[in-house]
């Protein structure tokens, strides 16, 4: 029975890939079926089953595939993550033209401190150091966004991988990957509040070496 | 013996707005030589032509990083003596490690206050 059932599965199979040398999973999942139908009888209930599973999963990849191939990943890659990583340039470019007007503006601040004496002069310099201090933003800012924007392009790269693998052609994205080295590791940028040191921290973990 | 405010201060940032926020934060406790360079390579060829009494640089930067550019330092005969103070936003142990066997002077994290600046500026000069 079973050698009878194996010849008549590889005679379907290789009948089917001499006619159709590409054949996709839809093909496969009718040979199963039609090889089902010629073993009828020589088959036990449980062994149908499991056939009839495998043509089963035969069709789900089948669908599968067709459902990634039908995704738009041109629009992922040439549309979407273009105009996030732009959006979020224009962010960055934003805020550091605005920090220089303020930083402008508290250099003029500064220099009328610099003519002034006094509490009066202490009061001014006092509120332009906050300003400078606070105008430090920018920089955390933009080290943030940078990453998220490395975020996006790895994604980009990780849907066109997806996609070229189940779902035939796509646009080759190659991630960007940066010098592997051991410093490379330690450049993380900003870490979340949460979970970073701070000054107090650092300057415990300094002492410890002395 | 006071801190002599007219040395040559090296400061080193991609951000140009960070430089800039440094420059006017030292200009207030009085150190008006400041020169700036926008990554280590940039540092390293002012430095090796110059005079400078303290380097504070950024880390994050290309082509040449902070600890690249702090380990030049330690390597150059002439610049291994002088203070080094990191000011960067990274603020992992392993950061912070590399940085002291470098032979980092001080590390300040960003974001940081003036009071921060003056302090660890104080204490690589011998006076904290």
């Amino acid at each position: 029975m079973v050698d009878h059932a194996g010849d008549a599965l590889a005679e379907r199979l290789a009948s089917i890939r001499a006619s159709y040398p590409g054949s996709e999973p839809d093909m496969v999942a009718d040979v199963v079926r039609a090889v089902l139908t010629t073993m009828s009888g020589d088959l036990s209930a449980k062994e149908t089953s499991v056939l009839a599973e495998v043509e089963e999963l035969g069709k789900t990849i089948a669908s599968a595939k067709a459902e990634i191939a039908a995704l738009r990943v041109d629009d992922i890659t040439e549309a979407h993550i273009p105009f996030a990583t732009d959006e979020l340039d224009a962010i960055v470019e934003h805020t550091a033209t605005a920090t220089n007007a303020i930083l402008s503006s508290c250099e003029t601040l500064d220099d009328v401190a610099g003519g002034l004496s006094g509490e009066s002069a202490a009061k001014l310099q006092d509120a332009t150091t906050r300003i400078y201090e606070a105008c430090s933003f920018q920089d955390i800012t933009g080290q943030r966004i940078t990453k998220v924007v490395g975020t996006l392009k790895a994604i980009e790269a990780k849907v066109a991988q997806i996609v070229a693998t189940f779902g035939g052609s796509s646009p080759q994205i190659r991630p960007n990957v940066a010098a592997v080295d051991s410093e490379a590791a330690l450049l993380n940028g900003p870490q979340h509040p949460a979970v970073a040191m701070d000054q107090s921290d650092i300057d415990r973990l300094l002492a410890s070496f002395e | 013996m006071p801190i002599d405010k007219s040395m040559n201060v090296l400061i080193v940032d991609d951000y140009k707005t960070m430089l800039r926020i440094i420059r006017n934060l030292l200009k207030q406790i009085d150190f008006n030589n400041v020169e700036e360079a926008t990554d280590g390579a940039d540092a390293l060829a002012k430095l090796r032509a110059g005079n400078f009494g303290l380097i504070i640089s950024d880390w994050n930067m290309v082509p040449m990083t902070g600890l690249q550019l702090l380990q030049e330092v330690r390597a150059d005969a002439r610049l291994k003596a002088t203070p080094f103070i990191m000011v960067t936003a990274e603020s992992k142990t392993e950061n912070v490690v590399a940085a002291k066997q470098a032979g980092v002077s001080n590390y300040i994290v960003k974001p940081f206050n003036a009071e921060t600046l003056r302090d660890k500026i104080e204490k690589v000069l011998g006076h904290g």
